[in-house]
Parts: C-alpha cells; sequence; structure tokens
C-alpha cells in the first residue's frame, strides 16, 4: 500500500503526456471530422527527430523540442495538403483507409531506414536522475516531461481559445460553410488543424524520448491510447482531452502496478470499449 | 453594383436555376419572392461563392465575380446571412460578433462595428456573454444578422430573416430591416413574407423553378397575377 502515493503521482505526471498526445488527435478530429490513424506514426516521426538531432549533433534532447514540433507541424499540413484533401472528396471508408495508409507508409519508412532496433538516449539533463521526496520517488525525465507537457498543452489551448486564429479554427469546426460566409479561409484552417495536431505529437514525441524506447513501431501503442483518450474525454473535447489524460495515466500506471504489466494495455481497450457503450459522447462531449 | 445575368447554377451536374437575371443598385432594398424550392437560396448562395454558375456572368462592381472564393466574396463587400441563421452555438454572442468582422484587421474599426451592432439589435448587449446557443429563435436571428454586419459590408444578402418566427417577432424583425435601409445600407432580402417584403423593397424579382419571371416595383409586383394567386391567395 506504501506504493500507492507513488504510483498515483507517477501516473498523473504520465497522464500529461497522455493528454499533449490525445489534444493533437482531439484538435483534427475537432476541426475535420476525421480520424488520423497515423497519429502515432507523427509521435514516432517526433521521437526519431529527437533523438537523431540529439545524438548526431551531441545537444540536450529538450533542446530538441522546437525542432520536433517543427517536424511534427510540417508533416501534418504535408499530410494534410497531399493526401487527406484529396480523401475528403471520397467516401467515408476512403478517408478511414487513407490515414490508415499512412500510418503504414511512415512505420514501415521508419523501418526501412532506422532497422527494427530500440534506440535510447543515454544523455541529458533529466535523464536516469530521479527526486527523493519523503517515500515518494520520482524519476526526472517523468516530472520534466509533464511540466513541459502542461505548458505545451496551456499554449495550444491558448492559441485556440484566445486567439483570433483560434476562434477562426474554432468556427470553422462548428460549421464550416457557416465559417466561410465569415470570410474564413476555411481550407487553410484544416492545414493548420493537422499541423498544430502534428505539432503537438512532435512535441510529445521528444518529451517521450527522454525516457522511453524509439522503435519503428512505438506508434501504434500511443495511437491506441490516444483513441481512448479522446473516447473517454469527449470527441473535440479539449478540457476532456485533458481530464481523461490524466485518468489513463491513472489507469496505465495503478493496473501495471497492482493487477500485472501485461494486463495494463487490455485496460486501455476495456475502459474504451465501456466508454463507447455507456457513454458515446466521453465524457465532455456534446 | 451586383449584376447578375442569365445564370444557370447546377447541383451535381443537375441545372437548379435555368436562367436569372437582377441586379441591385447602391442603397436599395431588393426583394426576390418565389415558392419553396423554386430556387433563392441557391441563388444567394451563388452570389456568395459556395456556388458558381455554370453560364451566364455575375458582376460586382463592374469586377467579374463568377468564379470568385467565398473568402474573395466576403472581403470584396459582400456578406451572406444563411437561412436558419448558422450561429456557432458554443461560441458567445460577442465571440460570435467578432467571427463576423473576422476579416477586418483594425481592433478601433471592430469595436466601431460591435457598437453600431449593439445600437441596432440592444439586446444583444445585454446577452454578449451568453452562448449563442441559447438564445431565442429572434434573438438569433438578429444575432446573425449583426454578425452579417461586423465587416460593414456593401451588400447584406438576408435569407428569410422571419423564418420560424413568431408573428409579433416577423414583424420586429422586417422593421429592423427597414431600418437598416434606411441607414444606407444595401440590401437583397428574399422571403416568405411575400406582401411586406415586397411593400418594403424598391424593387423586387419574382423566382419560379429556377427562373426570374417578373421585375418591377414592389406595388408592380404585387398587382401581377401570379403574386396575387400563388403568394396572396387572392
Ligand atoms: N445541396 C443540394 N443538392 C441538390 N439539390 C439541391 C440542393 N440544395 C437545394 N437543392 C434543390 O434546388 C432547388 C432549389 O432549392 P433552394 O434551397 O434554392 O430553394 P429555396 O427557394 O431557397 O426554397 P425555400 O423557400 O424552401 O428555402 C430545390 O429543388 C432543391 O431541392
Ligand atoms: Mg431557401
Amino acid at each position: 500500500m506504501e506504493m500507492l502515493v507513488p504510483t498515483i503521482i507517477s501516473a498523473l505526471l504520465m497522464g500529461m503526456l497522455f493528454a499533449l498526445v490525445a489534444l493533437g488527435l482531439a484538435i483534427i478530429f475537432g476541426v475535420m471530422n476525421i480520424v488520423n490513424f497515423a497519429h502515432g506514426e507523427f509521435l514516432m516521426v517526433g521521437m526519431y527527430t529527437a533523438f537523431l538531432t540529439a545524438t548526431v549533433f551531441s545537444i540536450e534532447p529538450l533542446l530538441t523540442l522546437p525542432i520536433a514540433a517543427m517536424v511534427g507541424f510540417l508533416l501534418g499540413i504535408a499530410s494534410y495538403y497531399f493526401l487527406v484533401r484529396y480523401l475528403l472528396k471520397g467516401p467515408m471508408l476512403a478517408q478511414l483507409l487513407g490515414t490508415f495508409g499512412l500510418m503504414i507508409f511512415l512505420r514501415y519508412l521508419a523501418m526501412c531506414i532506422f532497422g527494427p532496433d530500440y534506440k535510447t538516449l543515454e544523455q541529458g539533463v533529466l535523464i536516469g536522475k530521479s527526486i527523493k521526496w519523503g517515500s515518494v520517488v520520482l524519476s526526472y525525465p517523468r516530472l520534466g516531461t509533464a511540466v513541459l507537457s502542461l505548458i505545451a498543452f496551456g499554449i495550444i489551448y491558448w492559441l485556440i481559445n484566445r486567439t483570433r486564429l483560434g476562434k477562426a479554427l474554432q468556427a470553422t469546426a462548428l460549421d464550416v460553410e457557416a465559417a466561410s460566409y465569415m470570410g474564413i479561409d476555411t481550407e487553410r484552417m484544416r492545414g493548420l488543424a493537422w499541423g498544430l495536431g502534428g505539432a503537438t505529437m512532435g512535441i510529445a514525441g521528444a518529451l517521450l524520448t527522454n525516457f522511453y524506447y524509439v522503435f519503428p513501431t512505438i506508434g501504434i501503442l500511443f495511437c491506441m491510447i490516444a483513441f481512448a483518450t479522446v473516447a473517454l474525454g469527449g470527441f473535440g473535447s479539449i478540457k476532456g482531452a485533458f481530464i481523461a489524460g490524466l485518468i489513463m495515466g491513472l489507469i496505465i500506471d495503478l493496473g501495471g502496478t497492482y493487477i500485472g504489466p501485461h494486463h495494463k494495455f487490455a485496460l486501455v481497450y476495456l475502459t474504451y470499449f465501456l466508454v463507447v457503450v455507456f457513454r458515446p459522447q466521453g465524457l465532455f462531449g456534446w | 453594383m451586383l449584376k447578375v445575368e442569365e445564370i444557370e447554377v447546377r447541383y451535381s451536374g443537375v441545372p437548379v436555376i435555368h436562367d436569372v437575371s437582377f441586379h441591385v443598385n447602391g442603397g436599395e432594398l431588393i426583394s426576390i419572392v418565389g415558392a419553396n424550392g423554386s430556387g433563392k437560396t441557391t441563388v444567394l448562395k451563388t452570389v456568395a461563392g459556395t456556388l458558381h454558375p455554370t453560364k451566364g456572368s455575375m458582376e460586382f462592381e463592374n469586377e467579374d465575380i463568377s468564379a470568385s472564393t467565398t473568402v474573395e466574396i466576403v472581403r470584396k463587400g459582400i456578406t451572406y446571412v444563411p437561412e436558419e441563421r448558422r450561429i456557432f452555438g458554443p461560441l458567445s454572442v460577442e465571440e460570435n460578433l467578432k467571427l463576423g468582422a473576422y476579416i477586418v484587421n483594425d481592433r478601433e474599426e471592430m469595436e466601431k462595428s460591435l457598437d453600431y451592432v449593439y445600437g441596432l439589435f440592444p439586446i444583444l448587449k445585454t446577452r454578449w456573454k451568453q452562448l449563442g446557443g441559447t438564445l431565442s429563435g429572434g434573438e438569433q436571428q438578429m444575432l446573425a444578422i449583426g454578425r452579417g454586419l461586423m465587416s460593414r459590408p456593401k451588400l447584406l444578402m438576408l435569407d428569410e430573416p422571419s423564418l420560424g418566427l413568431m408573428p409579433k417577432l416577423v414583424d420586429e424583425m422586417l422593421e429592423a430591416v427597414a431600418t437598416l435601409k434606411k441607414e444606407g445600407n444595401t440590401i437583397l432580402l428574399v422571403e416568405q413574407n411575400v406582401r411586406e417584403a415586397l411593400e418594403m423593397a424598391d424593387r423586387g424579382y419574382v423566382l419560379q423553378t429556377g427562373r426570374t419571371i417578373h421585375e418591377g416595383t414592389g406595388q408592380e409586383l404585387l398587382e401581377t397575377d401570379i403574386v396575387k394567386r400563388a403568394f396572396l391567395g387572392l
């Protein structure tokens, strides 16, 4: 039982990263009503970007954040303009399979370039350190990641709720046609949503690199967590993504500790299933 | 100011507007009347740039606008207040209005427009923080019109502003439209309340299955057989 408090704290910290991962998906879904199956692969690209930048130029991993954000942003925009834009003209199934195809493409492209090996960063201000606080031991990477996730989340929240561009993004999400009557270039807003979603994943990936293995198929894990989180929080709800991210952190870590590590991801699916059956609109959906 | 000539408009290949011509001069209030499904909304959406004519021409201030996008049309100074209002429900009254001024970059100008709209519809001012979706039907319509005015358009297109309102509010709404016209706004109005719409208009057009079949002053049109029979039940 004395493990409970540290586990909860650690779980909440991880939950903040999940919240960030879910946010990216929520933005894209909110504006486009399209599910991005390649979401996890955006994270993977962010991770490789951070990993390679940090190792090749031997710089502090945290400093790779803006670069990973930029790469994620461009990847998101490119996905929209070169793929999704055309998919929208097709039937529903094409939209589903389209981003699924992008997922496979990015995953195996990474496999082809980097090989299947697991890689880890060995050096960085956060890496391998921890802080002891009574009986509670907190790892630096988790702490730092949580703080930076929170900041990134806050900035994006601010961008969407307090700026003119963010309002235009919301208007596009609510009613594309009405938004166009305001003179909003809704096509650009959609591109921007993909860019923001991608940037969010770039940041999340760069943060994750501080304490997690980098490998080509990591996307699927986080994609599933992100889906479950967004479903739990309510599709398109930013507040929902945040709360649900924390809950997802608790489910995974408490489940891993008290039920067994093999089952923790099964719990994610179980949560997803229960939400879909009992509250399909999610906690904060409408 | 706006000149539409012999346009044809199609929905996925099927012509719905066959031959529509009309024009609007600066300062005029023009009414377009017609039965349900005669193509009024389609015509307004075509001017708004959401649809494009497959034949004919459209000019605004002597510039061809038949291929312009909605964003370009708004920037040229035409706004469209859609049928059924299309308020951004989860956003506040003021946020809705500010979105109407999306193309206005000057903050001061935006504040001025806001004052103008609040002056026209004081109820919106008292409700500025309330969510658009929780307003009553009449208030939502005022918000929709106010939002359309926020960019201070040269031409305001209103698509059935009295739709779904109770009779007392219908009169109020049409009075508000008359006030707008008195203040110098140029308005293209589509209305179900044919008598009122034609009485207050400088000129009007009768639309029937995608064709403009009559043109004239409001009074002239009120005396045509088709208007008498089809709309006034005489
Ligand atoms: N998106 C669409 N796709 C196909 N046909 C359409 C579409 N929208 C409208 N139509 C058809 O075009 C014709 C004209 O419709 P429109 O909405 O312009 O009429 P209206 O005069 O505005 O009618 P109302 O008084 O009911 O608003 C109708 O026959 C309608 O069925
Ligand atoms: Mg109509």
